[in-house]
C-alpha cells in the first residue's frame, strides 16, 4: 500500500538543514571544544540518512549527485597531502603549522593545517558511511 | 538577582523532571500503543524542553555563558519529538496493532480499507 509521507517529508526538509549546520559547527569547533572531523562527518551522513528515510534512494541521488567512493579517495588524498606537505619545509612527516591571520569578517583567527587533515577525515567518514548504507539499501 | 535566577532555574528544571516522570508513569499505566505514544511524545518533549531551558538559564544567568547549542536543541526537540510519536503510531496502525478494547470510534479504518482495495486493484 502506498502511504502518504507528507509530515515526515516536510519535517525532513526543515530538520536536514539544522543537522548540516550543526555538523559544520561541530567540525570547526574541533580544535578548542569537543567535536572534530569524525563526529562532524557522522552527523552529516546521519542527515543524509534522514533524507534517505523520508525519500527514496533515487530521489536522494538526484538531490546530491555525489560519488561517495570518490569522496573517500579525495579525503584520503587531502589527509596524506597535509601530512606530506611538512616534508617540503624540512621538518618531520605530520608536523603541523599554524599562524594568526586577520580575516575580513571573523577578525583575528588562528589557521591551522590540522583543520585540513580534519577535512580529510570528515570526507572519508561521510564517504564510508554513505557507501555502506547505499550499498546495503540498493541490494534487492 | 541571583536568588531570582536560581528560583527560575530550579522551577523550570523541577517542572521538566515532573513532566518526564509523568511520561514514565503514562508508559506503564496506559493500555495500548496509541495512548502510550500520546503520553511519550507530548509530555516527554515538554519535560526535556523545560530541563534544557533550565540548563540554558543556568549557564546564561549564573555562569555568564550564552550557549546557543541548547537553544538549537530545544527547537530540534520541539520539531522532532511529536513527529517521532506520529510515525510510530502510524506504523503500528498500518501494521495492524489493535486499538484498546474500550475504544469507541476508529475513523481511520475505512480510509485504510479503501486505500488497500485501490492498491490491490492496480
Amino acid at each position: 500500500m502506498k502511504t502518504n509521507d507528507v509530515i515526515l517529508q516536510t519535517t525532513t526538509k526543515v530538520i536536514f538543514f539544522i543537522i548540516i549546520l550543526f555538523s559544520i559547527h561541530i567540525f570547526f569547533a574541533g580544535h578548542y571544544a569537543p567535536g572534530g572531523g569524525f563526529v562532524g562527518g557522522l552527523l552529516t551522513s546521519s542527515g543524509i540518512v534522514l533524507l534517505l528515510l523520508a525519500f527514496d534512494l533515487k530521489t536522494v541521488s538526484t538531490m546530491l549527485p555525489i560519488n561517495y567512493t570518490v569522496m573517500v579517495a579525495i579525503g584520503l588524498l587531502i589527509a596524506l597531502g597535509t601530512a606530506a606537505g611538512s616534508i617540503f619545509f624540512n621538518v618531520p612527516f605530520f608536523t603541523h603549522a599554524f599562524e594568526y591571520f586577520t580575516l575580513p569578517l571573523l577578525g583575528k583567527q588562528s589557521l591551522h593545517t590540522a583543520a585540513l587533515f580534519d577535512a580529510g577525515v570528515y570526507l572519508v567518514v561521510v564517504g564510508v558511511t554513505m557507501t555502506i548504507i547505499q550499498s546495503i539499501g540498493e541490494d534487492e | 538577582m541571583t536568588i531570582l535566577a536560581n528560583i527560575l532555574i530550579v522551577a523550570t528544571i523541577v517542572f521538566g523532571v515532573i513532566f518526564t516522570l509523568v511520561t514514565a508513569v503514562g508508559l506503564i499505566r496506559l493500555p495500548d500503543i496509541y495512548t502510550r505514544t500520546h503520553a511519550a511524545s507530548k509530555s516527554a518533549t515538554l519535560g526535556v524542553m523545560f530541563i534544557l531551558i533550565g540548563v540554558f538559564l543556568h549557564f546564561w544567568l549564573i555562569e555568564g555563558h550564552l550557549n546557543s547549542r541548547i537553544l538549537l536543541g530545544i527547537i530540534f526537540l520541539f520539531i522532532t519529538g511529536p513527529i517521532g510519536g506520529h510515525v510510530i503510531g502510524r506504523a503500528s496502525y498500518l501494521s495492524g496493532v489493535k486499538l484498546w478494547d474500550k475504544s469507541v470510534v476508529d475513523e481511520l479504518a475505512p480510509v485504510v480499507e479503501e486505500r488497500k482495495k485501490q492498491f490491490n486493484k492496480q
